[in-house]
């Protein structure tokens, strides 16, 4: 494996962290909550694309729109349930405290799963999602799939956007603005149901395409495919700096490199212990920087 | 003088250990009179539970920090017992890479079960000291990278562990009365944690954070004692937990467990010790009913089955709504005392 090739995994590897991080981290800066439930938001934005049905073969549904209305619809899945979730659950926690919050959203993710469970059982089903972008291409000299250049080229994609977002538009001030202090910016006219709904909705859509990526990667639907990349999340939203979207993203990056570099410099019997050793790394990590890499302003406890 | 208020405190508490054992006892004995297999294996169950909740209980009660990881101290207790009680035939197929000594070990189920808890502790001792460092939600998230990494070790590190497959032939035990002796021992280590200085002051750097540190309290010491006493008492409940089916696989001792030892304890009420137990017993009648109608009742000519998963979804709704109507679950901070006690 050439240096090049190992860059690029550690790159769509670490942009998918990214993008998960971020969804997480969106939430958590306006609402204070660690939304356990968003990798099962995640897998059920892939079994969206099926009819439900307890069989081994997978019935395939909506998964059989073309590219233009497929990747919309799948967005507009996690966006949709993301914003129910806030609707029917977390709306009535506001005003408690972060650790009930936490336990609520474990709940429902595991409300979710199950629901998924129900109807599509837990065994894993194979799909083919976008089945073009599994083609490799060659960029300078080394040979990849297609799909990463595309997780790559998407993840930046949405950095930039939501960088515009935020920093160019009055939504985006808005948000900023209940990120830093939510009771101030209320008093000053900002609409908390909206700048609420418009984080879940836009952490919904990043679970979409975190769905699409997974789908078209692993060519299979499982109930339990969203779990690995949350908790990579949550551990990048942490080691960033709760409440900072740039340290989360920059962290999922960091993730995503380390996980790859493991990956090709541990001897071969050690690999499986890959995730293992990420996580022993991030606990080293907290020693030293409990507060995570860039810590977010207004996050410290006043006393 | 602080002889005298100590004994106070012990008068005054004593019977909340007495009435929680009381009720354990009243189930054990009904399972003895009944005599019926699948409720003996009920009572079992219960039994377990109660004694992983009333871990669970001992750090995040006292501490206020919620923990995702205690699931990972039942599954080093439970491979203990896959480790020394199984006959070293079987363990020869399932996990050769342990070294001689443990391979050939067979010891009885409670020096095993003892074992289980020293080993947790161990474990408990080397992941505190560097995680309750942390506080509030990064603690938290922390705890729960720790039992990602802990099942993804015993998932991979086949030789040893057998990987993600299940080491069958644990010696099951199937009378009630070890598991009521498990229970009761737990309730009773929680009960004396709770009432001796490192409790008291480990509740006070929970409710008043910034008093306690000024009036000189070390709060990660005074957490990394619950949370090894906490890791002991989950090592010995994963122990019962493995000896109660006969069976462990990585899976067992990972999400669905830390879910319901949690939705136990939220529901009974995180602050209380009887919270912790009335939780388990509520939560399990709950989980038995809908695994009845999971498995189908007959009505008539027709079988009625809800369909597989309704459990957890039932358990998660239920929790959710505990939550949002009664945060502080059922018990809130109080506990279950004699009503002359005053």
């Amino acid at each position: 494996m050439s240096a090049l090739q190992i860059m690029f995994d550690a790159l769509s590897l670490g942009s998918l962290y990214a993008l998960g991080a971020l969804g997480i981290a969106l939430i958590f800066g306006v609402m204070r909550l660690v939304n356990f439930a968003h990798g099962d938001v995640i897998a059920f934005c892939v079994f969206a694309l099926l009819w439900p049905s307890v069989d081994a073969i997978a019935i395939v549904f909506a998964g059989n729109l073309p590219w233009f209305l497929l990747i919309p619809f799948v967005l507009v899945m996690g966006a949709g349930l993301s914003v129910l979730c806030e609707f029917v659950v977390f709306r009535r926690f506001r005003n408690t405290n972060p650790a009930t919050m936490m336990i609520a959203s474990f709940a429902l993710g595991f409300v979710i799963r199950y629901f998924l469970l129900m109807l599509f059982s837990s065994r894993p089903k194979s799909i083919s999602l976008l089945p073009e972008l599994s083609q490799p291409v060659t960029v300078l000299g080394a040979r990849i799939p297609l799909l990463q250049l595309i997780t790559i080229l998407v993840t930046v994609g949405v950095l930039v956007g939501l960088t515009v977002f935020l920093r160019r538009t009055r939504f985006g001030l808005e948000m900023r603005a209940a990120a830093e202090n939510f009771t101030m910016a209320r008093m000053l006219g900002v609409r908390a149901n909206r700048v609420i709904m418009v984080a879940f909705a836009l952490s919904g859509a990043l679970a979409g395409a975190i769905a699409l990526i997974l789908g078209s990667q692993t060519g299979t639907a499982n109930i339990v495919m969203g779990a690995n990349v949350m908790l990579m999340a949550f551990i990048a939203t942490v080691i960033g700096g709760m409440g900072s979207l740039a340290g989360a993203v920059l962290a999922g990056f960091l993730l995503g490199a380390s996980a790859t570099l493991l990956q090709a410099l541990l001897p071969p019997e050690a690999r499986a212990f890959r995730d293992a050793f990420v996580y022993g790394a991030v606990i080293l990590v907290l020693i030293f920087r409990p507060q995570g890499i860039l810590s977010a302003r207004g996050m410290k406890e006043r006393v | 003088m602080r002889q005298t208020s100590s004994l106070t405190i012990l008068r005054r508490t004593v019977s909340t250990p007495v009435i929680l054992i009381l009720l354990l006892v009243a189930f054990a004995i009904l399972s003895w009179a009944v005599g019926s297999r699948p409720f003996n294996q009920t009572v079992i169950d219960i039994l377990v539970q109660v004694t992983l909740v009333t871990g669970l209980y001992i750090f995040i009660g006292n501490s206020g920090v919620i923990s995702f990881g205690h699931a990972a101290f039942a599954c080093l207790g439970g491979y203990v017992i896959a480790w020394t009680t199984i006959k070293p035939m079987m363990k020869k197929n399932a996990m050769p890479g342990l070294p001689d000594w443990l391979m050939s070990m067979e010891i009885g189920w409670w020096a095993a079960a003892a074992l289980a808890a020293l080993w947790a502790a161990l474990w408990a001792g080397i992941f505190g000291a560097i995680l309750m460092r942390l506080s509030g939600i990064a603690a938290s998230i922390a705890t729960f990278a720790m039992l990602a990494m802990i099942n993804a070790i015993y998932s991979n590190w086949s030789g040893v562990t057998g990987g993600t497959s299940s080491i069958v032939g644990i010696p099951i035990i199937r009378s009630v009365w070890p598991y009521l002796a498990v229970a009761s021992l737990a309730v009773i280590i929680a009960w004396a944690y709770s009432i001796s200085r490192h409790g008291l002051i480990l509740r006070a750097a929970r409710d008043e954070p910034t008093a306690a540190r000024a009036s000189g309290v070390d709060i990660p010491r005074a957490r990394l004692i619950a949370f090894v006493l906490s890791g002991a008492v989950m090592g010995a409940g994963g122990a019962m937990l493995a000896l109660s089916i006969g069976v462990v696989t990585p899976n067992t001792f990972y999400l669905g467990l830390t879910f319901t030892t949690l939705s136990m304890l939220v529901v009974g009420g995180m602050g209380s010790l009887s919270g912790a137990v009335l939780g388990v017993l509520i939560l399990s009648s709950l989980i038995q009913v809908l695994r009845w109608l999971e498995a189908g009742v007959q009505i008539g000519t027709s079988t009625f089955a809800l369909p597989g998963g309704v459990q957890e979804i039932g358990l998660g709704v239920v929790m959710i709504l505990i939550l949002m109507f009664r945060p502080t679950g059922i018990m809130g901070n109080r506990e279950l005392k004699f009503p002359w006690r005053r």
